[in-house]
């Protein structure tokens, strides 16, 4: 750094930016367009607490099929109806991530019942195929059928649906089905007639469509759902057939002509992409590898608050400390390093909220300890710089030598510690330890801003106000 | 300040602390938490007394769930461990608990964990360690590639930290035996945080051995390291105090939650302080004069030896 005051104005700007994201009441960062109502640049910001913080359920599903025998794609098609039943839950920022290539990890903050929870999880999914009459709903549309409802009244929301007990009964399908008029307006949600679950289904492929471009889906059906499923179509041609999975329909397709010989195929705008998935879920019921919870976590709300005020406290208090040390110790590089500090402060916290990182308790500890590691740095430079101004050299070239002697040793001790937080995050995210894995981030994290402001902050810092004031005779001020 | 002269003396002060810990390990083993054996774990807090241990292992026993071990903690909160119990189960018990003991319970953490997972994860972070270990000593030997024997300073790293992983296993073992501490994936990040900073130190010190050996080449190799030690002992005392002080306040005021956490923390950096100053570098002298030769005829060290040649 030729003349390190140039830099003093960036890095200005660099901090007020910092504090306004740091602002409880930032939400976003947005650059507004001038010329139009769409923002250039939006970008949400948020403090997100782990579950260790305010309470939660946390869960690793893992598939029943051995590890390397579950194909990838299953895994992600699992996850994707994991994440929707989840949202069914009504938590925000639920998480649902893979982990390794068997595992799923399910966080669900704020959820105090962890016995529902897990049910609504590990249900095995209903498939149905829904007569919807003449009636055209988009895909993701809420659908209340009578095979659900009666299942509820049963057994309880979180029994396991038995698809065959409920299936044979419909004999008359189209009769009852058919929409009454009078019972539309009212608020209630319509309840439609479900023909035949998911589990009349023998087979299901996806084919490129003959008569033109795109994919079609072909199944074919057991017996009794051979014989169910002729007895509808005769009935209804033309007639809108809605195929349902977990209460949301995920296909409507028209019926072109009766299907007797129990198979068929669903047409629609399919791409290769969409019509696997839909494959997938028919074939599978629900979920495309079946799933066991073979971990699970329940933090109590209490004992989240609890943690998070003392762990404010305890960071607050370390702070104040570090600060007053340094103050007391190197005097007026002291001060510098405090401001350093703040600095470091203020940008990782900035930075936590932006990507964002999930605060845990022992993220938190990770946090404190790169405060201690930041001040490490300044602390090697500071002896350095001592050391070559008891060696007689002037004040500035002092400075610039410590920095440039301590910088080795800086750098090697941060790349290890930088070695051991990679390692740390790639275990603690093949396991879904939360805990492990947000400890890594922010002490990695924290290691690379502190370099910066530890290094770069204090250096800018220290020239300004060197410039502004003669301190050239004045040594006690640097603590000798 | 001659620290390396009295190498011997603070290898002997290591060994004092590591011996007694290793007994420890060898009597009391390290309690594993479930995150590594699988099963469960039940904190609740009684509205009212909490009830004595033996009578909720009796509630356990008429569930049928083996292997109940209470332990009774503050605020008339118990936690309970077993054999893996599903989330119906752990409501039921509550719900029994409530109705026996006449009092409202409250659920403040639970946690149950299959065997196979915790089996793979031990698996899995002896794996992590052992990598960190492998990584770090070739990042030393690139970092050092300029100075004679770059390797020593890798092994010298990896050996003082060893030393750290030692000291604090065995106080993880006296503390765990009498405050009924248990080893969980917690621990596991203390652990890799501590080998961390136990190398962050080593290279500090050895950052200025290598400065310095290009800078005096005619000194005395013992000279040099020892020179070195306590040209950075400013440094390490002043970086030791401020991470020992964060880490104090953090166990006096940061919850139970942490404690035990920040305690191993606190151990295993001292610890790493320690070792790179007294032990990595002066092994730098023990490899530099292959002092192993005269331990076998008695002598610590070759001072003699050498005069003679």
């Amino acid at each position: 750094m030729r003349n390190p005051k140039r830099y003093l104005i960036p890095v200005l700007l660099l901090i007020a930016i910092a504090i306004y994201i740091d602002l409880p009441s930032t939400k976003a960062v947005t650059i507004p367009n001038p010329f139009g109502t769409k923002p250039l640049f939006s970008h949400p910001v948020q403090t997100r607490l782990g579950l260790d913080l305010q309470g939660g359920v946390q869960a690793l599903l893992q598939s029943e099929i051995p590890c390397d025998q579950v194909p990838p794609e299953a895994m992600k098609t699992a996850r994707a109806i994991v994440e929707k039943r989840v949202n069914g839950l009504g938590v925000s920022e639920a998480v649902v991530q893979l982990a390794d290539n068997c595992r799923i990890v399910v966080e669900l903050p704020g959820e105090r019942d962890p016995e529902h929870a897990l049910a609504v999880i590990r249900k095995t999914g209903v498939l149905e195929f829904v007569d919807l009459g003449d009636t055209y709903l988009p895909p993701g549309t809420p659908i209340q059928t009578d095979f659900r409802s009666k299942q509820s009244n049963q057994k309880g929301e979180e029994a396991t649906p038995t698809p065959e007990a409920s299936a044979t009964p419909q004999k008359t399908p189209a009769a009852k089905a058919s929409p009454t008029p009078a019972a539309s307006p009212t608020p209630k949600p319509k309840i439609w007639h479900t023909v035949m679950t998911g589990a009349e289904l023998k087979s299901v492929r996806v084919e490129p469509n003959p008569t033109g471009g795109g994919y079609e889906i072909a199944f074919t059906l057991t017996d009794k759902g051979a014989k169910i499923f002729g007895d509808y179509t005769s009935k209804n041609v033309g007639k809108i057939l809605g195929i349902v999975l977990d209460g949301k329909l995920i296909s409507a397709p028209r019926v072109n002509s009766p299907i007797t010989d129990g198979s068929g195929v669903i047409t629609g705008n399919f791409t290769l992409q969409s019509a696997n998935d839909l494959a997938i879920q028919m074939r599978y019921g629900s979920l495309p590898v079946p799933l066991k919870v073979v971990q699970s976590r329940t933090i109590g709300p209490t004992l989240g608050e609890d943690s998070l005020r003392k762990s404010i406290h305890a960071s607050i208090i370390a702070t104040i400390v570090i600060l007053l040390f340094m103050l007391l110790y190197y005097r007026l590089p002291g001060f510098v390093a405090d401001l350093a500090l703040i600095t470091y402060a203020l940008l990782s916290f900035a930075i936590f909220k932006w990507i964002p990182v999930t605060f845990t308790l022992p993220g938190i500890a990770g946090f404190v300890l790169s405060v201690g590691m930041a001040v490490d740095a300044n602390i090697l430079i500071f002896e350095r710089m001592k050391e070559e101004l008891r060696a007689g050299h002037p004040l500035q070239q002092a400075i610039d030598l410590g920095w440039e002697r301590a910088w080795p040793s800086i750098r090697d001790a941060n790349i290890s510690t930088l070695i051991t937080t990679a390692i740390l995050f790639w275990f603690g995210n093949a396991y879904g330890a939360s805990l492990v894995k947000g400890f890594a981030l922010t002490l990695a994290l924290g290691v690379l801003v502190s370099l910066f402001t530890a290094v770069t902050v204090t250096r800018i810092f220290l020239h300004t106000l060197l410039d502004a004031v003669d301190f050239s005779e004045h040594h006690k001020w640097f603590g000798i | 300040m001659d620290i390396v002269g009295k190498r011997y003396l603070y290898f002997a002060i290591s060994l004092s602390v590591i011996i007694p810990g290793l007994i420890a390990l060898a009597l009391w083993g390290l309690p594993l938490a479930i995150d590594f054996t699988g099963g469960s774990m039940l904190e609740v807090q009684f509205q009212g007394k909490a009830p004595a241990p033996a009578e909720v292992i009796a509630i356990y026993h008429e569930f049928g769930i083996g292997d109940p071990t209470v332990q009774s903690s503050t605020n008339n909160t118990l936690i309970i461990r077993s054999k893996p119990i599903d989330e119906a189960t752990m409501n039921k018990l509550v719900k029994t608990m409530e109705e026996r003991f006449h009092t409202k319970v409250i659920v403040r953490q639970f946690s149950t964990v299959g065997p196979s997972v915790g089996k793979e994860v031990a698996r899995r972070a002896a794996g992590a360690v052992g990598l960190a270990a492998i990584a770090i000593l070739l990042y030393i030997t690139y970092a050092f590639r300029g100075v004679p024997h770059a390797f020593r300073y890798g092994t010298a790293a990896i050996i003082a930290m060893l030393h750290d992983v030692l000291v604090t296993l065995g106080v993880e073992a006296i503390l765990g035996h009498f405050l009924h501490w248990e080893a969980d994936a917690m621990f596991l990040t203390a652990m890799l945080t501590i080998i961390g900073f136990s190398v962050h130190d080593s290279i500090v010190v050895f950052d200025r051995i290598r400065e310095n050996s290009l800078r005096y080449r005619r000194l005395p190799y013992e000279t040099l390291v020892n020179h070195s030690i306590v040209q950075t002992l400013d440094r390490s005392i002043n970086t030791q105090l401020t991470v020992m002080l964060t880490l104090l306040t953090l166990a006096l005021f940061g919850g139970v939650t942490t404690r035990h956490f920040v305690i191993i923390l606190l151990v295993g950096i001292f610890s790493g302080t320690y070792s790179s100053i007294f032990n990595a570098a002066p092994i730098l002298v023990v490899w530099e004069n292959k002092e192993w030769r005269c331990w076998l005829k008695g002598r610590l060290k070759c001072d003699n030896a050498n005069a003679e040649a």
